[in-house]
């Protein structure tokens, strides 16, 4: 244990230095800081195409770009968010970093498959690039890739759906990973009732990950066969069915929405406890509620599915499952509000970016329950409130799920703390920003302005400008948060001690920065997670 | 610290279930497809079953199932410690893998020779559910024989373990989860045989 005073920032563990001590590494904390640099600069890449989308949607008619291009922009934001930034944020970046030291672990149980999922992320993400550049042009077909249009249009899908599969499969890798090193690699007494709910939040979604991922994987498979081989299985002209392929595509796709946000939620119910210095309400209920999303969630893919045609009976039972859904959701947020309630409150960050996930994830998961019932959502059905919907769920909750986990434990890997006042006003401005982007699109969709269209009657032009002043003061605030983040964790005040937080979780018993192994004394199991009696914050 | 070998028995055979897993959702997928348009094209199917080698079906099926008791075998032997006999028999397991892909090829080819391969000029003159079939056909076998291929590769760098003594008798879990792949590779075929060539 001679060198377990270096952190892993200094000590590689491979013998080599410098740029090739990070790509050859397989400690997790390095991996998971990778994974978090590449997915950032994807999801800038993203905000910029999405505000180039709102712009030219702030007036009826051409404004910035033609209608192929803006068809190219939305599909690129879509494919660049869902499968490159929001699926691997959390989970693979946040849960590299966090899970085997919250297990007590000196890493995940497979480090070099670890670094492979990494590398395959990369690739996934460099292929993703180059179908931009290359072929027939951008792919236009939205990140959904629905049949027939993708199986003919001349843009370079092929390309894009080979990336979406190495992605896909890197995803998987992850998942299989985390689920091994929870069931094998905790310390001893660490009994599964003694678990981190992040690390619990990710159990349920590795789960997901490896028996969701899998299908997307034959569907973009297929697509990718269709229009090599012209085989014609989603295609009319030659016997095959499109809404084979919805089914198909959605039976991942539903369930990866899950991916996205049971560990957001897991973020939440680790940082909620520490603020409020209580233990959280209901432990088993929340552990055992993101399994029971994990399940639920995976049955009710067809509610996608409710105006491709299916029997009325078939849609009365998607939409009651999907109403169960809702209730492990709610489970949770009563519990963290129940966690809430006569705490002793400090306002910190983490805290400020977890409540602002609880409003938003609210809004969302209550406008969910108006698209989950067949009537309603025949209404809205692929109009702007189901836009809005998906934003506050995905950006409201697991973007602002991995911002909260960002000022939670970025300070703990880089021994530094940001400005928090300055952070506190990056929150306000995006909190305001958010809902002038997103609000005013549920009410346009309710009048039926449809998503995804170039042009529209000018009646909804209010809600439209409206929203894309929002996503200049959203785009404000991203740059204030993003800013004080990366001064602090560059130049910031040390952080004094292990603990900055007060938290009781293993993570923070280590040094901060946690040296290679993660620990440089036997990890204290006999504390439960949310115990913070004794435990006081290191000044 | 830094040589610290860390050796999971149990975690490696866990993690090689998990991904045994994905592949069975993998296929699951096209297996879906065949129910539902099975379900659509039932006389058509019939007629492209009939269509189809059962003779080099079923030889296939024998030497899949043989390829399935070497790898086992290989697995008992460098269990007790005899090195040359689990080479023998994971040999004799890339042979069976080998002989599966030529019956294979020769039966694609006859299919060829009749024009029958996906989107073929004589397929688009059939009927939609015979299309739908044969692309299913092409489709699933060509994934299971990508397998196959797989397969092989992940055998022969067993070998060159075994060689090299990376495998031996008191850790063998590489082999044993090369065994567990190739016995999955096997049973997916025998969903596939009946399906293709038996029931309809």
């Amino acid at each position: 244990m001679s060198n377990s005073t270096l952190s892993f920032w200094e000590e590689t563990g491979n013998g080599r230095t410098g740029i090739m001590g990070w790509l050859t590494s397989t400690d997790h904390k390095r991996i998971g800081l990778m994974y978090l640099y590449i997915l950032l600069a994807m999801f800038i890449v993203g905000v910029f195409l999405g505000l180039a989308i709102r712009l030219e949607l702030i007036a009826p008619g051409r404004t910035i770009m033609d209608a192929q291009t803006y068809n190219t922009v939305f599909t690129l934001h879509g494919v660049i968010m869902i499968f490159i930034v929001v699926i691997p944020s959390i989970p693979a970046a946040i849960g590299n970093l966090v899970l085997p030291i919250q297990l007590g672990a000196e890493d995940v149980a497979f480090p070099r498959l670890n670094l492979f999922s990494w590398y395959l992320y990369v690739g996934g993400t460099l292929l993703a690039l180059v179908s931009l550049f290359t072929g027939g042009g951008t792919p236009d077909t939205g990140w959904t890739f629905y049949v027939p249009f993708s199986e003919f249009t001349t843009t370079n899908v092929s390309v894009a759906v080979i990336a979406v599969f190495i992605l896909g499969f890197s995803s998987i890798l992850t998942g299989l990973n985390f689920i091994t090193t929870i069931h094998r690699l905790r310390a001893p007494d660490m009994t599964w009732t003694k678990i981190p709910l992040f690390t619990w939040s990710l159990y349920a979604t590795g789960w997901i990950q490896v028996l969701a991922t899998p299908v997307l994987g034959i569907t973009v498979l297929l697509i990718f066969a269709e229009r090599v081989l012209g085989v014609g299985l989603f295609d009319p002209n030659k016997g095959g069915d499109p809404i084979l392929y919805q089914h198909l595509f959605w039976i991942y796709s539903h369930p990866a929405v899950y991916i996205m946000i049971l560990p957001a939620m897991g973020v939440v119910s680790d940082i909620i406890p520490v603020f409020a210095r209580k233990p959280i309400f209901g432990y088993k209920t929340i552990a055992f509620s993101s399994l029971m999303i994990a399940f639920a969630g995976s049955l009710v893919w067809a509610h996608h599915m409710f105006t491709s045609g299916m029997s009325d009976t078939a849609v009365l039972i998607f939409s009651l499952l999907t109403f169960i859904v809702a209730i492990p959701s709610a489970i949770k947020v009563f519990n963290w509000t129940a966690t809430l309630y006569k705490g002793s409150i400090s306002v910190e960050p983490p805290l400020l970016y977890a409540l602002g996930f609880i409003f938003l994830f609210s809004v969302g998961g209550l406008t969910g329950l108006i698209l989950g019932s067949a009537g309603t959502d025949i209404h809205v059905h692929d109009t702007y409130f189901v836009v809005s919907h998906f934003h506050y769920v995905i950006f409201g909750g697991t973007g602002f799920g991995l911002f909260a986990a960002m000022h939670f434990w970025l300070p703990k890997y880089y021994g530094r703390m940001y400005d928090k006042t300055l952070s506190k006003v990056a929150f306000y401005i995006l909190f305001v920003g958010f809902n002038l982007l997103y609000f005013p699109l549920f009410i346009i969709g309710l009048q039926g302005m449809p998503r995804r269209y170039y042009d529209y009657l000018p009646q909804y032009q209010d809600g439209h400008i409206i929203s894309t002043v929002g996503s200049w003061v959203l785009a404000l605030g991203l740059a204030i948060m993003f800013y004080n983040l990366i001064k602090g964790c560059l130049k910031g005040e040390k952080v004094n001690g292990r603990n900055p937080w007060g938290a009781a979780t293993l993570e923070w018993t280590t040094p901060t920065p946690p040296p290679l192994l993660n620990f440089d004394r036997e990890p204290d199991t006999s504390r439960k997670p949310y115990d913070f009696k004794g435990v006081t914050p290191d000044e | 610290m830094s040589n610290h070998v860390h050796k999971d028995y149990a975690g490696a055979k866990l993690g090689m279930w998990l991904f045994l897993f994905t592949e069975v959702l993998l296929f699951g997928g096209m297996f879906v497809l065949y129910s539902a348009y099975f379900h659509e094209y039932p006389r058509e199917f019939h007629i492209g079953g009939k269509q189809l080698d059962v003779v080099i079906g079923t030889l296939n099926t024998v030497v899949l199932l043989l390829s399935s008791f070497s790898i086992a075998a290989a697995i008992t032997y460098i269990q007790q410690g005899k090195k040359k006999l689990a080479l023998i028999y994971t040999y004799l397991t890339i042979g069976a893998a080998f002989i599966f892909l030529v019956n294979k090829t020769i039966e694609w080819r006859a299919k060829f020779h009749h024009g029958i391969w996906p989107d073929s000029p004589h397929l688009r003159e059939l009927s939609h559910g015979e299309n739908i079939f044969f692309g299913l056909y092409f489709l699933m076998t060509g994934l299971h024989a990508l397998h196959v291929i797989i397969g092989m590769v992940v055998l022969s760098v067993m070998v060159y373990f075994l060689k090299k003594d990376v495998i031996n008798q008191q850790d063998f879990v590489k082999l044993e989860n090369a065994g567990l792949y190739w016995h999955i590779v096997d049973l997916i075929w025998i969903f596939l045989f009946p399906l293709f060539y038996l029931v309809l």
